[in-house]
């Protein structure tokens, strides 16, 4: 480990550490624009200059320059206040200082290093530079005027999105940055660059000019889109969630986020259930929440009681619907709504036991059934990156599709499991960290078959277990852990033809074969659930009640409460709580902490964040892998009711799943 | 001066034929094994006795650079030798001279350096503009080929080695050696950062030196003739022969194989006729190509034309492009163009190149028509300072070298076309009440 000094204090810093690093570590502030942590490095903003010696006797770019024993580094030398500050100047000159009406004010690297670094004033009297603007998709909105050149956006698109579609062309003071042939960016990880880009060239475009970043409540949430769990900062005014921005967790979404996590939020205002509906002659009335419970009451169910969770709900609402069913005499209780029924006797034979970070390690990875670019797309940038930093190999059973990096399709029909081509066995057989990740497309077929894997292939060992399935409902595994699952999966709840059922969230039941039983849909939309219900109690959605979720590798999470739900919507608890008094099985908490107490004491991994343990004890199933593989998503931008409801994901759906072509005319 | 027997570069005005057969003719390619022979270690060992610095401007000592190189490669990561041959340096003329009347002697150093360094194959980057150049090149390569003297057993020396001519495509920038491979391996021409340097890092991630075309041409006559021979010329620390190619306003602009260290009015007066006008109409010089600092006509009439001598002066010897200005020279125009060249060919990857060259022209034209203030004149002086230094490659240098030569030089010249636009009188500078 080197030693080096930073401005005459001496510290160690690890091997390969650069100068800038050595210098945050000593706890000295580094300005940069071009440099990020989980980017290359460009070093072509020249912020970052430092003064070190030995070395030539100019400032050195301390991003790109590596840490070596006896340095002597100065970051408060004249020589580097010159630098810095004659680079901002440079930066500034050609930059539009159009903050009062930029998107970034209050947030902009730029504005603050100026403030820091700059020197106050400029001396650049002749014209500033006016370049296009340029499209770069529904979610991008471009002003390049702003733009400083300091590729973020063009490595992130090449490094870790793995589209190749946003680049630099021209040379000198007329370079710009540009997307190919100025056509959408193609990614569903494109938002990241309004994150990554220092200043206001690439500001979000559903949020412009929609508010100030001072103005903006911040709450710590969980995303529910997919089952990855990225950790989300909500920004939210008054009642209205304004935008969704990642948290950093280097355990799972490191600091990305997809678009639809990014952007379903305008779906929240949109298509809501705001109060409770009756059926009555076949039509949904508005009515109270007495007339409401009250038609629940008639029905006189008696034992013959159901739940069926949604994919995007937490918890605590399953726990409080499983209490209320348990407390009326049923233990009927089911989240996979499509009419899944693999096999959940050992959790950890249905987790992604690698874990997302973990999946950066794999030498060679083995996708049966699963989409993951879309199923899980920052699991995906895992595989990636194992391919670009190691030359992971990743083979693929299922439809061949883009997932950005190479993969080798072996064909789409499960029954190969059996018979792993001789390349993928010998590949594996020289692999340390070998992976195996199942999809829901071939739970169904594949399940024993990918389970039999584990000792033909030795995925699990000393270390390491390379089994996993990959979920994409937020609720899917805390719904396991509560037990909303029965042995043959919905079609059990259909055969045991309940009275009455509560669908929790649930819309993408097939609720014709629920005709002869009372449907209460508890939700926040007004989607395919809501119209089939015969009574609707309009819930909270996730941005609007504090809930536990449980990722795909187990991990138990928690978010906050961003807003109120609207109108007359209510926390789904409450509304089971104050139901289940009108049927005379009165739930046992009053408060949010007696039900998360209550739920601790029914699945005790749930009281505590973090990666829950289910030990490793795969049950012995059929091994043979049979039927094609057809993945469940066909359309990334619209798998729930919030993003169905959202305006943007619909224009993504629209445009870059469907080619519809709303390409703007450069101003 | 030189003697001809002496020079190395025997057809460098073209007056016998390229072609291998005359090439062989004039000595190249004889007994080129013997060459290889001598050994890779002991081949570097004589180019650094030889007191050879590259040909391509910055006078780095060549065989230490070659001795950079990984002893043993690889297979899967051998070495590789770069020619540049992207000379777009205005006022610079010498590759294209040795590529279209002599390019067996560049190929048979191609051979030889690339023994010594141990490299696979060579590439030679020759700028694009030269189209006549590369079809010389390129047939070239074909004949050495025919002959056995590339490729499988190159000379029968029983090493492989290919030589491969890559046109580039106009961009100054590309002479840089960095961005030399990246456009080598088919990206856009900016230059990388170093650390890595190319002997660690280059071409297509292998270990790579990149040589000047005049640098690798010289190698097999000074193994021919000892390195002692080319040791002979110059002064200390700056040895041997040297392309000169003088322009501008001499009676005789011309390209010469010269001894190093001779004194500038010697050079013009033996090889150029004298300056046009006589010594007392010479305004000023740029010595080395346009990227290095003017030198007024009283400071370099005696100095000797060598890397020290011209650095002692604030310039430098660059490529020796010898750029000639009478009393008849609009200097501030003539900088102000240079300035839009650097302007013009800024790659745009880093900050204080990408904004400062454009800022430093604009300046320039106004100084040139007297359009400014008294104070825009240390202004621009600061910002070339900025500039210089703070950038990933020398094009930054570049551009802020001339202009800090004029300024240094000609400032009262800049001041007097600031005072006869303005009247004449140093007008106190107006200020807006706050």
């Amino acid at each position: 480990m080197p030693k080096v000094k930073v401005d005459g204090v001496e510290i160690e810093v690890p091997q390969g550490a650069t100068v800038l690093q050595a210098c945050e570590l000593a706890g000295k502030e580094i300005p940069r624009f071009c440099y990020h942590e989980r980017l290359s490095i460009a070093g072509n903003c020249r912020m970052c200059l430092v003064e070190v010696k030995p070395g030539p006797p100019k400032p050195q770019a301390s991003c790109a320059l590596p840490a070596a024993d006896n340095q002597e580094i100065r970051t408060d030398s004249p020589m580097v206040k010159k630098a810095r500050e004659g680079v901002m100047e440079f930066l500034l000159i050609n930059h539009p200082l159009d903050c009062p009406i930029c998107d970034q004010g209050g947030e902009c690297d730029l504005q603050d290093q100026s403030m820091a670094y700059g020197r106050g004033h400029s001396r650049y009297t002749e014209n500033k530079r006016a370049v296009t603007e340029k499209y770069m998709g529904p979610i991008v909105k471009t002003v390049m005027t702003r733009c400083i050149q300091c590729t973020r956006c063009v490595r992130f698109a090449e490094e870790v999105a793995g589209v190749e579609e946003i680049g630099a062309i021209y040379r000198g003071e007329d370079m710009q940055i540009t997307s190919y042939l100025e056509e959408a960016v193609t990614s569903e990880l494109s938002g990241n660059v309004v994150d990554l880009c220092p200043v206001g060239a690439l500001t979000s475009k559903p949020y412009s000019f929609e508010a100030r970043p001072w103005e903006l409540n911040k709450t710590l949430a969980i995303d529910v889109m997919d089952a990855v769990g990225t950790n989300i900062r909500l920004d939210s005014r008054g009642r209205q969630v304004l935008r969704a921005l990642p948290r950093i967790n280097e355990d799972v979404n490191e600091e990305w986020a997809t678009d639809k996590t990014r952007h379903a939020v305008d779906g929240l205002v949109r298509r809501r259930l705001d109060k409770p509906y009756v059926r009555r002659d076949g039509k949904l009335v508005p009515a109270t929440w007495e007339e409401a419970f009250d038609a629940i009451a008639a029905v006189n169910a008696g034992s013959s009681v159901a739940a069926i969770a949604g994919d995007l709900v937490d918890c605590e609402t399953m726990f409080a619907a499983k209490a209320l069913v348990g407390a009326m005499g049923s233990s009927l209780l089911e989240g996979r709504q499509t009419g899944m029924d693999y096999d959940v006797t050992n959790l950890a034979a249905v987790n992604f036991n690698t874990t997302i970070a973990g999946a950066e390690e794999a030498d060679v990875v083995l996708l049966v059934g699963t989409n993951l670019r879309w199923e899980a797309p920052l699991v995906n940038t895992r595989i990636r990156k194992a391919v670009r930093k190691h030359g992971a190999k990743v083979f693929g059973i299922g439809p061949e599709t883009d997932l950005t990096y190479k993969t080798e399709w072996l064909g789409d029909d499960l029954a190969l499991l059996g018979k792993l081509p001789k390349e993928v066995a010998e590949a594996f057989d020289k692999a340390e960290k070998p992976m195996v990740i199942v999809g829901g497309a071939a739970l169904k077929g594949g399940h024993g078959a990918a389970l039999n894997l584990v000792k033909s292939l030795n995925l699990v060992r000393d270390g390491w277990n390379g089994f996993n399935v990959l979920h994409f409902s937020a609720a899917r595994m805390g719904g396991l852990m509560l037990g909303y699952a029965q042995p043959g999966g919905i079609a059990d709840i259909v055969a045991a033809r309940p009275k009455l059922a509560f669908f929790l969230g649930a819309d993408e039941v097939d609720f014709s074969t629920f005709a002869d039983t009372f449907k209460v849909f508890i939700g926040h939309h007004g989607d395919k659930g809501a119209h089939a219900a015969d009574v609707i109690l309009p819930g909270a959605s996730y941005a609007e009640k504090p809930g536990t979720y449980v990722n795909l590798e187990g991990r138990v999470q928690r978010g906050d409460r961003a807003v109120f739900a609207p109108g007359d919507a209510r926390e789904d608890w409450t509304i089971l709580r104050a139901l289940s008094e009108k049927l005379g099985h009165t739930l046992p908490f009053d408060t949010f902490a007696e039900l998360r107490a209550a739920m601790a004491g029914d699945a005790p991994a749930l009281a505590h964040e973090g990666l829950a343990n289910f030990d490793w004890n795969p049950p012995a199933l059929d091994a043979k892998g049979s039927g094609t593989v057809t993945y469940p998503i066909s359309d990334f931008y619209l798998t729930n009711a919030i993003c169905r409801a959202s305006p943007t994901m619909q224009r993504c759906s629209a445009e870059l799943v469907h080619g519809q072509d709303f390409a703007e005319a450069a101003e | 001066m030189l003697a001809d027997k002496d020079r190395i570069f025997t057809n460098v005005y073209g007056f016998q034929p390229w072609t291998i057969d005359a090439a062989m003719k004039r000595g190249d390619w004889d007994n080129t094994k013997a060459l290889i022979e001598i050994g890779n270690d002991t081949i570097i060992d004589r180019i650094k006795a030889s007191g050879l610095r590259g040909r391509g401007g910055a006078g780095f000592p060549t065989g230490v650079k070659w001795g950079f190189m990984p002893k043993e490669p690889k297979p899967e990561r051998p070495n590789f030798l770069v020619i540049n041959a992207d000379e777009s340096e205005p006022g610079s003329c010498k590759d294209r001279e040795i590529i279209r009347h002599d390019p067996h002697k560049l190929l048979e150093g191609a051979l030889i350096a690339g023994f010594a360094m141990r490299a696979r194959a060579a590439y030679i980057y020759i700028r694009g503009e030269y189209i006549r150049e590369a079809e010389v090149l390129f047939a070239a390569i074909a004949e050495a080929y025919d002959k056995g003297f590339l490729g499988k057993n190159a000379c029968g020396s029983g090493y492989d080695f290919d030589v491969f001519c890559h046109r580039g495509a106009g961009a100054y920038i590309c002479g840089e050696e960095t961005a030399m491979l990246e456009s080598l391996e088919g990206k856009k021409g900016q230059p990388r950062l170093k650390p890595p340097f190319p002997a660690g890092a280059g071409l297509y991630g292998c270990p790579t030196t990149v040589n000047n075309v005049e640098s690798i041409a010289v190698v097999p006559t000074i193994l021919r003739r000892s390195p002692e021979w080319f040791a002979g010329f110059g002064r200390e620390n700056n040895k041997g022969t040297k392309l000169f190619q003088i322009s501008g306003h001499v009676e005789k602009p011309c390209v010469v194989e010269e001894a190093m260290s001779i004194p500038f009015r010697e050079l013009i007066e033996k090889h150029c006729g004298g300056i046009r006008g006589g010594w007392d109409n010479l305004l000023a010089v740029i010595p080395g190509g346009s990227s290095v600092p003017l030198v007024p006509a009283k400071q370099i009439m005696d100095c000797p034309m060598d890397f020290d001598g011209l650095k002692e002066l604030g310039s430098g010897l660059g490529t020796a492009a010898v750029i000639v200005m009478d009393k008849s020279t609009d200097i501030v125009q003539a900088i102000s163009r240079i300035s839009y060249f650097y302007k013009h060919e800024s790659c745009g990857q880093c900050t204080p190149c990408r904004e400062g060259t454009g800022w430093m022209w604009r300046v320039m034209e106004r100084l040139r028509t007297g359009d400014a203030d008294i104070s825009e004149i240390d202004t621009l002086f600061e910002v070339t300072k900025q500039v210089e230094g703070h950038t990933i490659c020398a094009l930054g240098d570049a551009a802020a070298w001339p202009i800090q030569g004029l300024i240094r030089h000609f400032r009262p010249e800049l001041e007097r076309r600031i005072m006869e636009k303005n009247g004449g009188g140093d007008t106190p500078m107006m200020e807006a009440a706050e």
